[in-house]
């Protein structure tokens, strides 16, 4: 169990970053210990990164966001000599697995995609000081802040080499925020994507790659001041922060399956069937009704702790059971506490910078649950409370199983389910939409009328009847068909149910986010497995050693 | 044998006057680069007639044509070595091949990153000694500055040619950023950082023109044997001048050495220093300084670009053709004890072309090793127990495997306390330079007189006399 990777970290214990604040602007320098990658067999050589390197990144991101309310810009910089980062690190990526690499570049996806919306969403405004090169993901990076300046000293460049030195992608929404966000021309970003020692000075500048270029003994004054000039013009939050301590978890072993129990949520694997169960429980207290109240529960909160731990449960599932190709998803608990703090929350978060932060938090979390490639059940029983942000769980689902009637030996009532204002905006996936928007995208008249009935709760007839669910087997049928479906999902190739299910999830418009992950998926991850690239003579195999890749030159 | 049709602007053997072209592209940089020269090359002088070496043509009677001129009016010309008929790619994956007559397109952005490079040091070095010349210690190394400073000129402009002549538009900007760079400066500084740090008194000179000279002797060897056949004969031909840069070197310090014995016998407790002399230990601090400063110019041991320029056929070994057999080096390794995190080594087995930076620089500590010898004979013959050596490749590297580690001289591993308190046993101190400087304060402008700290030379230029006037100081 020593390989492991875990999640929690803080910033006294980073090793490739420094975090610092003073006043309205924070700075994230990058100074990767080479010495100290996630595993060995390679150095982390010119800040380039592994996994280790962007969990502390997401970490300060994430804490930025949460503990430092008064950080209104952050300079994103190096500490290494004459390099601001190389990227990912090649070796790691060779030594990889298929699945790790799918889902590092996924991680580091979403990462960049917090760190562009903490932008938009809590007013953090990431400017990169390129103080070096800035080559292949470290110009991803830099591409993922709002502004970007490159030193101009003659050697300072922003680089895409993966496509000719490699035969790979840029894997972190380089080419898209290129053209779809800098918008950048096409036959430009063709030119700089083919170019591998890339553009440094004016050019960059003119090609629109970056903001402005300033020279080294002006570069660190020129960017502070822009990143004082950015906070200047960005409303206050009013602090204290919030501390965010280490998700709490026990691992355990029950009937030979491992278990990792938080407060509210159990996560059970079960290696025979491929299966892992994801139980999430409703508050037992009375929601904060005050912006003062709520931020003396802090991270004791539930809307924030349960779905930081359901963060990590996902998190564990993606990395460290890679074998397991179905979460089944229940709940547990009095939809009307949900119900309740749901509401509480959505009244507090238009004026308390806190209240927004937690339901954010909440959203990038139902996200990353919706951009997990794994098969997705939700089973629906008698105590269980998929009401409001948890009803978003069934709704993030591939499919739903809600038990009709009573159990005959529980003494629960009957199962239901229930909206609340959280259904209807604040929780948007991907593609812009919530999840009922995407659900029914033929019928947005539906939705409306839905939202006039957040006050009710539904049966599974009526649920069924309302399409908020998929199938509603009765007591004498339900453990055999959900044990079934089980069983039938997890004999499917996973290669097709993750390309099938990706195709259904996200239906609707296309946002930045989705081309960034759809992408990722389709083009990276199929150049990732080509002999032109890993083969035994593709050039990311023979990167680094003595031969020169060899490639089929047939397009297709 | 190609002639050299001196009339023209630009004395050249490539045959520029068929090309209209590249003529008017070459004659736009030309004042570009006599403004840099005035400005940035040697300070005080550009006036004074200097008895300078000017290569007029290639062959054996040409390239060493002796006479009085003006830096400023120095004839900087294109010379490339005589192509060799049917030239083939000698090694690497394209062995046998035709050599390449223009630029591969797949490998033209790597041609012009190391020619770029390797041209950024000719300009640099002549910034870094560009004030020598007002501290020198006699007329005959004053001339033999000028000398090297003159003819890393040259190598400037050979690589401008290249840039210019293949690379297109990219190229023409190269060769003006060349000239905008500038030693030492922040906002601008040399690529390479070595050629960023001011060589401010004549013992670095000479250490320089040995040891870091020597660098470039050994990188124009790897890259005459480029399948850019261009590259290879321009190469070829700046190494016949490069020779002589290191001989400024071997003979200043094995003079400066001769000096330091003889005045260390005249001194009751032989010490050099009470006689205004520079000490053996000392000197040997400078050695560990220059000769660590220039192993790190070839880059890391274990090194994917250097496999990469091998086995693309752009760079090889020294001497590739005659002295090695394999061209392939496909099969063989190479076994370095790499520091592991736990401060401990252990050995890894590098394949051959991923070492090819080690391959060259294990040649250039064997070839400056042979200069020691010299210079401790010297030592010996004046009947000093005293040894100069160089110290280990470990010592006081600042790239590759061993950066930031501190080893002392003989490689063995030191804890970061240990370092601090020795190292100004290893290095130059602050009050070395102190003293150094304080030897070299005037010039010596004297025909045939030289510096107390300095032997004279055992002969003249060109068979003049040791007293002829090299350079007319107050000509005017």
């Amino acid at each position: 169990m020593d390989d492991r990777i875990e999640f929690a970290t803080h910033p006294d214990r980073y090793k490739h970053w420094q975090l610092s604040c003073d006043g309205d602007v924070a700075r994230l320098v990058m100074k990767v210990d080479e010495q100290h990658p996630m595993r060995g067999g390679y150095d982390l050589k010119l800040n380039s990164y592994d996994l280790s390197v962007d969990i502390e990144l997401a970490d300060a991101v994430q804490r930025l966001r949460f503990e430092h309310p008064e950080v209104k810009s952050v300079l994103v910089t190096s500490g290494t000599d004459n390099c601001f980062c190389a990227g990912a690190n090649i070796y790691m990526l060779g030594s990889s697995s298929h699945g790790f690499k799918v889902n590092f570049c996924k991680f580091t996806n979403e990462t960049r995609l917090y760190l562009e919306q903490a932008c938009e969403q809590s007013g953090q405004h990431y400017i990169a000081a390129c103080n070096g090169v800035a080559s292949g993901g470290g110009y991803e990076l830099a591409l993922a802040c709002e502004e970007i300046y490159l030193q101009d000293d003659g050697s300072s460049a922003v680089s895409f080499p993966e496509t000719p030195l490699l035969a790979v992608l840029p894997g972190t929404g380089g080419l898209t925020r290129l053209v779809d966000k800098r918008k950048v021309r096409r036959d430009l970003a063709d030119a700089f994507s083919t170019l591998a020692e890339g553009i440094r000075g004016k050019r960059a500048v003119d090609w629109d790659l970056v903001d402005g270029v300033f020279p080294r003994s002006k570069f660190d004054d020129k960017v502070t001041e822009r990143a004082k000039a950015i906070a200047a013009n960005t409303p206050d939050r009013k602090g204290p922060g919030v501390e965010l301590p280490p998700v709490d978890v026990t691992i355990e072993e029950v009937d030979g399956k491992p278990v990792r129990r938080y407060p509210h949520v159990t996560l059970t694997i079960d290696h025979g069937e491929r299966t892992a169960h994801i139980e999430m429980r409703a508050p037992t207290d009375d929601p904060a009704t005050t912006a003062d109240a709520l931020r003396e529960q802090g991270a004791r909160a539930w809307a924030l702790a349960a779905f930081r731990e359901l963060d990590d449960a996902i998190l564990q599932l993606r990395f460290n059971e890679p074998e397991v190709g179905l979460i089944v998803i229940s709940t547990k608990g009095d939809g009307a506490k949900v119900k309740a703090h749901d509401e509480a929350l959505a009244k507090l978060m238009a004026d308390d910078w806190f209240a927004n932060e937690v339901h954010w938090n909440m959203a990038r979390v139902l996200k990353r649950l919706d951009l997990t490639a794994r098969s997705l059940f939700a089973t629906i029983e008698p105590g269980s409370c998929f009401v409001g942000s948890l009803f978003e769980l069934a709704l993030a689902a591939d499919r739903s199983y809600m038990l009709e009637g009573e159990l005959e030996d529980g003494d629960a009532g009957e199962a239901a389910i229930g909206f609340s204002s959280l259904n209807f905006g604040p929780l948007p996936m991907s593609n812009g939409l919530t999840r009922l928007q995407t659900r029914f995208l033929a019928r947005p008249e539906h939705v409306d009328a839905l939202a006039k009935r957040q006050d009710e709760t539904f049966t599974a007839e009526d649920a069924a009847e309302l399409g908020l669910v998929t199938f509603t087997p009765d007591d004498i049928d339900w453990e055999d068909d959900v044990r079934i479906a089980i069983e039938e999902r997890v004999s499917i190739s996973p290669d097709a149910l993750t390309g099938m299910e990706a195709n259904l999830r996200f239906a609707g418009p296309e946002t930045l986010e989705t081309k960034i992950f759809a992408r990722l998926s389709a083009w990276q991850n199929w150049i990732f497995q080509r002999p032109n690239a890993v083969g035994e003579r593709g050039a990311l195999t023979m990167y680094g050693r003595p031969e020169r890749p060899e490639f089929d030159w047939r397009r297709t | 044998m190609s002639s050299v049709i001196n009339s023209e602007r630009i004395p050249n053997n490539v045959h520029l006057g068929d090309d209209r072209k590249l003529q008017r592209a070459l004659e736009a940089w030309q004042p570009r680069f006599i403004d840099w020269w005035k400005e940035m090359g040697p300070e005080g002088f550009q006036e004074d007639q200097v008895y300078l070496r000017t290569a007029i043509s290639v062959d054996a009677d040409g390239w060493a044509n002796f006479d009085y001129v003006k830096m400023p009016e120095y004839r900087w010309g294109i010379f490339l070595a005589d192509p060799v008929k049917d030239r083939k790619i000698g090694f690497g994956d394209n062995m046998g091949m035709d050599a390449w007559q223009t630029v591969p397109g797949e490998h033209r952005n790597t041609l012009r990153r190391l020619i770029v490079t390797q041209g950024d040091t000719e300009p640099a070095s002549v910034e870094q000694q560009r004030l020598l010349g007002q501290t020198c210690p006699s007329l005959y190394d004053l001339r033999n500055l000028f000398q090297v400073n003159v003819e890393e000129g040259r190598h400037l402009w050979a690589m401008v040619y290249l840039l210019h002549s293949y690379f297109g538009r990219d190229g023409r900007e190269e060769a003006e950023a060349l000239l905008e760079r500038r030693s030492g400066n922040e906002d601008k500084p040399r690529i390479l950082g070595a050629f960023n740090e001011p060589c401010n008194h004549w013992l670095s000179f000479f250490m320089f023109t040995y040891f870091t000279d020597r660098d470039g002797k050994y990188q124009l060897l790897a890259l005459a044997e480029s399948g850019f056949d261009p590259l290879s004969r321009t190469t070829r031909f700046m190494l016949t001048e490069e020779a002589h840069h290191m001989f400024v070197g071997e003979k200043g310090v094995g003079r400066v050495l001769k000096r330091t014995c003889e005045l260390m016998k005249k001194n009751s407790n032989m010490d050099a220093r009470a006689e205004g002399g520079i000490d053996l230990p000392t000197l040997q601090k400078y050695v560990n300084l220059w000769y660590s400063v220039s192993l790190d110019l070839f880059g890391g041991e274990i090194s994917s670009n250097a496999a990469n320029y091998f086995a693309a056929g752009i760079k090889g070994r020294a001497h590739e053709e005659r002295s090695y057999e394999d061209h392939m080096a496909l099969e063989g390794s190479m076994t370095f004890d790499v520091p592991t995190s736990n401060g401990g080594f252990e050995k890894q087995e590098v394949p051959l072309r991923t070492a090819m930076n080690e391959i060259l620089r294990q040649e250039y500590v064997a070839d400056s090793q042979r200069g020691i010898d010299n210079w401790n004979k010297i030592i010996r013959k004046a009947d000093i127990d005293f040894e100069i050596t160089l110290p280990s490749t470990r010592f006081h590297r600042d790239t590759g495997i061993y950066a930031g580690m501190k080893f002392d001289p003989s490689g063995r591993l030191l804890s970061d306390e240990e370092w601090e308190k020795k190292k100004g046993d290893f290095l130059p101190t602050a009050e070395d330079e102190a003293y150094i400087k304080s030897l070299m304060t005037k010039p010596i402008f004297e025909p045939g007189k030289m510096a107390n700290w300095i032997a004279p030379p055992a002969k003249g230029i060109k068979g003049r006399p040791v007293d002829f006037v090299y350079v007319r100081h107050d000509a005017s």
